[in-house]
């Protein structure tokens, strides 16, 4: 049968064969469960007795739930303090490694090896890093200095930066290896020219350097406002006693809808939360694409 | 005298070189490069901070010296003696290779495929796989229990991999380096009476060798460092992959802090040894990824 067809008939038969297992794949763990996701959001579920529709109960209990409206806060607190800082940070010191020779290499490891770490081991050591005196580094270099202790991860104003630092500096080697590429992919030639012209540093920076480095940039911010949207690992093992404490100071969409699902066992509400964080992740990326496009 | 077979030899890259290191290293350069060696080594601190502990005695702990006292491997020993540190250290080495192996293959092979063949649905599948990219895993995880519950994956090695053996990621990757392999060779071994799947795994592979040892080091990490899906799904301390375990011991207050660090070390080092021996790969997979991806 197969010796009949013709040569693109055969190439139709082997691209399906192919793409047999994957397409499975997808449906079956993918695409099912994201609708699966949606219906469940309709319904009030507790893992144990039966699903029952309730329409969208789910969803106006969440537009009434004041925790909800903390954690939307939160959530857009690590989204606006972590995309700009990791954006300027890991810009300038891209463009500042672009420009050295002398041990390049090494010092551009430095800046990657924290992208290799695993969140939850350098939670523990940022953790060990924040403890009060006897143990903490930073409290004991604050002691030595003279400067008043300060609770990091016990007070409700710093506990939110003191999660989101290691989660910047965990993603700021990769940034910094996006900004050096897209640095070297500028022509020399605008520089020269700029420079025949007898233009300053500072407006070719502004002028010539930043504006053909737009791509770089929507990439970098579109990708880290994700993560930042999505941050979970660094905030679950920083406040482990009493998760996105204290008093849900720290507590972000995602933990949220982990503790509703696992913790509470309420899956109708949890599932309905999912949708809404991916709401939030989709218009995000949208609005930033939209924003950059049109300048 | 050599000037003259020196000058015939250089090419351009050294006598560029050349002018660079003739040009006196001015005091700007000099603060740029110290204000980054500096910022570098801040970076790693607690990468070094971590493996320091780990090397300490408990009495030593409270003494913040970067180079311990008297550094000893004990708390290595004691750790992976305990057992728990070890099964989870096997757990995550199983899942993270074989989901490593998995996207590798499938990743490719529907990557290939999307680039390669013109058929019917080509371009429903390219988007259908592209825009799973929209969904967050958090999304996916609570029907993803259900599942497992349903099936009797919960607390199984392949109740953790089976959402990560196949990434949308990894396909777009790979199709867009499958379209710098030229056609005609295709074209040829078919003309040498190939079948399909040889050219694929003979001809089309080899050839994007670079992209596919960067999709190895990308899921690999990604996999040994996944955290939210593992916690979920596990329920025995057996089961856990080392990330998993090592935030089960929850509270700092009776924490012992250089068997933590020992147990964090455990953990990381394993992928510091992959970036340093792989370390050209990484850096080009990064910028491919960011450039590409």
């Amino acid at each position: 049968m197969y010796r009949n067809l013709s040569i693109h008939q055969k190439h139709i038969v082997w691209a399906w064969a192919f793409l047999a297992v994957p397409i499975l794949f997808y449906v079956v763990i993918r695409f099912y469960p994201t609708a699966n996701a949606m219906i469940i959001s309709f319904q009030d579920w507790n893992l144990l007795g039966d699903r029952v529709w309730t329409g969208l109960e789910n969803y106006d209990k969440l537009w009434n739930d004041p925790v909800f409206w903390k954690v939307f806060r939160n959530t857009f607190i690590y989204l606006l303090l972590g995309t700009p800082v990791s954006l300027v940070v890991s810009f300038i010191i891209a463009f500042h490694l672009d420009r050295l020779r002398f041990m390049h290499g090494f010092i551009r490891m430095l800046y990657f090896l924290p992208f290799m770490t695993s969140a939850v081991a350098m939670a523990w050591v940022w953790r060990w890093f924040y403890q009060p005196v006897p143990i903490g580094l930073f409290n004991n270099f604050l002691a030595t200095v003279g400067i008043p202790q300060i609770p990091f991860l016990r007070s409700t104003s710093l506990a939110l930066p003191a999660i989101l630092a290691p989660a910047v500096w965990a993603g700021l080697g990769f940034q910094v290896i996006i900004f050096m590429a897209g640095l070297r992919a500028i022509p020399r030639s605008y520089y020269e020219a700029a420079r025949i012209d007898g233009v300053s540093g500072w407006t070719i920076l502004w002028e010539i350097t930043i504006p053909l480095l737009k791509p770089t940039i929507v990439f970098i911010v579109v990708f880290s406002s994700i993560g930042f949207l999505r941050i979970f690992d660094h905030v679950y093992n920083m406040t482990t006693t009493d998760p996105g404490g204290p008093l849900n100071a720290t507590k972000p969409l995602v933990l949220m809808i982990y503790q509703t699902a696992f913790t509470d066992f309420n899956m109708g509400y949890a599932a309905a939360q999912t949708v809404v964080l991916f709401l939030i992740l989709l218009i995000v990326s949208l609005v930033q694409l939209r924003l950059f496009r049109d300048r | 005298m050599l000037p003259e077979t020196t000058v015939v030899k250089a090419t351009s890259d050294t006598l560029l070189k050349a002018e660079k290191q003739k040009r006196p290293a001015n005091m700007g350069q000099i603060i740029r490069w110290l204000l980054l060696f500096a910022g570098g080594i801040l970076m790693v601190l607690p990468i070094t901070y971590m493996i320091s502990t780990s090397l300490k005695w408990p009495h030593e702990i409270y003494n913040l010296a970067l180079i311990p006292e008297e550094p000893h491997l004990e708390n290595y020993t004691y750790v992976l003696e305990d057992g728990r540190f070890y099964g989870w250290f096997i757990n995550s080495l199983i899942i993270a290779m074989i989901t490593t192996v998995s996207n590798i293959l499938f990743d490719s092979l529907v990557g290939y495929t999307l680039c390669k063949f013109r058929f019917p649905g080509r371009y429903i599948v390219f988007i259908a796989i592209l825009s799973t990219l929209m969904i967050p895993t958090e999304m996916l995880v609570i029907p993803w229990y259900l599942m497992s519950q349903a099936f009797g994956w919960l607390d199984t090695h392949w109740g953790i991999m089976f959402p990560g053996l196949m990434t949308a990621f990894g396909t777009f990757l790979m199709k867009q380096f499958f379209e710098t392999v030229p056609d005609d060779f295709i074209e040829a071994a078919r003309i040498d009476g190939l079948n399909e799947l040889q050219i694929w795994w003979s001809i089309a592979m080899p050839l994007v060798r670079p992209a596919l040892a960067a999709l190895a080091i990308f899921v690999f990490l990604g996999n040994w460092t996944a955290f939210i899906w593992p916690l979920i799904v596990t329920n025995s301390v057996e089961m856990y992959t080392l990330p998993v375990g090592l935030s089960s011991f929850g509270d700092e207050a009776d924490v012992q802090w250089e068997l933590i660090m020992t147990g964090a070390a455990i953990s990381t080092i394993p992928t510091l040894v992959v970036f340093l021996v792989f370390q050209r790969f990484i850096i080009r997979g990064v910028v491919m990824a960011g450039l590409k991806g």
